[in-house]
């Protein structure tokens, strides 16, 4: 995480995204929505009220309609990419099963969550895996048979673990979390959530 | 002068940028995605059965119905340290005590308040301007859990339900309720908190689902229709009769932010936004959900 470097290429985009503002407007009723933001919340439970504040992506995704200009796009992905701290001994593949608990749960961050329990992965919630589970959301892409028609190879491993740990850092307003950016899942967790896409064994993949 | 710079600075940043580190992960990134399986749109959870089938028997017993009731009795009753009945004092909108279609055209503003107010602020602002209560002790428990039904539920309720089968005609040609329906536009689109989430990630297009709900593309007016038919609603859930200010909280708490404070402009605007984009369509009345 280079939470500097982020709010410098935030800082650097600013004034040429207000200066394509096409309403002067636009910007006034923005600013006054995030007065009413920070007024009008209170904590309870986990969620305190640092979470209203923005980091460098989250302001320049919200300034652009999610649609930054691409090289500022690039500049602020490369950040985030670097930001990814991929397991030392270089194992990206966990195991499959455990990858399945992680991506069933939707536990985590709520006010009602107690924070001390694991989160969850939430996969399901927004994406089709795993064929046995019908439960499952349509916000994301269907991953049925990812590594059966994407390999599973040591670039789409690394591809994997890197999208799981930080979605923005190929698509910088992803509506995807930041799994490892946020320290929402840990490097054994990453690694079971590959192994659940790309081991052949998974279910996934039969 | 100063901006040109600038974006030169970062022009050149980015051309320059070394990539080689990750290159490949964002080469193999690059694949074309694949030709996965539709979705079933269509296919139903057995939750979802269930539900369906529960709504269907309770048709002609809505158990809003009670709370309506309960609602109209509390409207008419001299209530409050000032032992006055919001029936002889509260103004929806529509005049002094004037309750059908009331609900059908708020969010509005109200000059004497000097705020755009929902129906269900505008009653909790009776409640404290008119009758006396302590705003504090309504905003300790605002919602319905499964052994108390705050007062405000079940009058909200009950105004709600004078208008059933109406239009939707949120007056946003009212320059102040415009004003709160860009800034409801606004906050829907905010993206903040450990997963980035703001409203539109998952009510801002059409078609989408977490699990098997189906999420109302708020954007749309028969998406934000969606979003407002049916509430105030019974929840199957716990057996709960809630309001839609307890929705637009419950989807914060989804969204990870931390919690609106009751009967506040930013749940205010936001119902401005969602019901305004439905103007026109017809309101049902209070219904169930699951
Ligand atoms: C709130 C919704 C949401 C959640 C939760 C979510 N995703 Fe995603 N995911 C998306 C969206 C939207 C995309 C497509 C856009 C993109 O690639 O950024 C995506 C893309 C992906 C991709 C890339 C697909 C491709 O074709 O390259 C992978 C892999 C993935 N998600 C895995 C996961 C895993 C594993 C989890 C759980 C830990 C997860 N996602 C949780 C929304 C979500
Ligand atoms: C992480 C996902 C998520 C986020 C973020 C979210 N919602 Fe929701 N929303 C849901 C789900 C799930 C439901 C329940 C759908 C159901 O019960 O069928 C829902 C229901 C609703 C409904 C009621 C729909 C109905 O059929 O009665 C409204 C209105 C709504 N959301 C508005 C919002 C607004 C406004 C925001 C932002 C403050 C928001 N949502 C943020 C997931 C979300």
């Amino acid at each position: 995480m280079h939470p500097k470097n982020l709010a410098l290429a935030a800082c650097a985009a600013l004034p040429f995204l207000a200066a394509t503002q096409p309403a002067q407007a636009d910007a006034d009723r923005r600013a006054v929505a995030m007065a009413v933001i920070k007024k009008d919340f209170e904590p309870r439970g986990q969620a305190g009220l640092d979470r209203l504040a923005e980091d460098g992506l989250q302001t320049l995704c919200n300034r652009t309609g999610n649609n930054p200009p691409a090289y500022v796009a690039q500049r602020l992905e490369a950040d985030q990419m670097a930001g990814i701290r991929y397991p030392s001994d270089g194992k990206l593949l966990g195991d499959w099963k455990q990858g399945e608990q992680i991506a069933q749960s939707g536990r985590g961050f709520t006010w009602t969550d107690n924070p001390g329990l694991p989160v969850g992965g939430n996969c399901y919630n927004c994406h089709q895996i795993a064929p046995k589970e019908q439960s499952f959301g349509t916000v994301g892409p269907s991953l049925y048979q990812f590594g059966k028609l994407r390999g599973n190879g040591p670039d789409i491993q690394k591809y994997v673990y890197g999208k799981i740990f930080n979605a923005k850092a190929f698509n910088l307003c992803s509506e995807m979390p930041r799994f490892g950016h946020v320290g929402a899942l840990n490097e054994q967790q990453i690694r079971h959530l590959v192994a659940l896409l790309l081991d052949p064994e998974s279910p996934v993949n039969k | 002068m100063r901006i040109a710079l600038i974006l030169a600075v970062a022009t050149a940043t980015a051309a320059a940028l070394p990539i080689p580190g990750w290159a490949q992960a964002k080469a193999a990134a690059r694949k074309p995605p694949p030709p996965a399986a539709a979705p079933k749109a269509e296919e139903k959870d057995a939750a979802t059965l269930e539900f369906e089938k529960f709504r269907a028997e309770m048709e002609d017993s809505n158990p809003a119905e009670l709370f309506e009731a309960k609602g109209e009795e509390l409207w008419k009753a001299r209530r409050g340290p000032r032992n006055v009945s919001l029936a002889e004092s509260c103004d929806l909108g529509l005049g002094v005590g004037v309750v059908k279609g009331a609900y059908v055209q708020t969010p509005r503003h109200y000059p004497d308040a000097g705020a755009v107010m929902d129906a269900e602020r505008r009653i909790v602002w009776c409640m404290v301007e008119k009758q006396g209560f302590n705003f504090d002790d309504i905003a300790k428990r605002p919602f319905a859990s499964d052994t108390h039904t705050p007062d405000i539920t079940s009058l909200v309720t009950y105004v709600a339900a004078q208008s059933k089968n109406m239009k939707l005609a949120v007056p946003l040609d009212d320059p102040k309720v415009r004003e709160a329906y860009e800034i409801g536009k606004e906050i829907a689109a905010y993206r903040a908190g450990p997963y980035d989430f703001s409203c539109n990630t998952c009510h801002g297009a059409d078609g989408k689902r977490i699990r098997m709900q189906a999420l109302p593309n708020i954007s749309t007016p028969q998406g934000a229709l969606r979003g407002v038919q049916g509430w105030p609603g019974y929840r199957m859930t716990g057996g709960v009769m809630l309001t839609h200010q307890w929705r637009m909280g419950d989807c914060f708490r989804q969204q990870r932010f931390p919690q609106p404070k009751y009967a506040s402009d930013a749940v205010a605007y936001l119902l401005t936004y969602l019901i305004g984009t439905a103007n026109g369509l017809e309101y049902k009345g209070p219904g169930i959900k699951r």
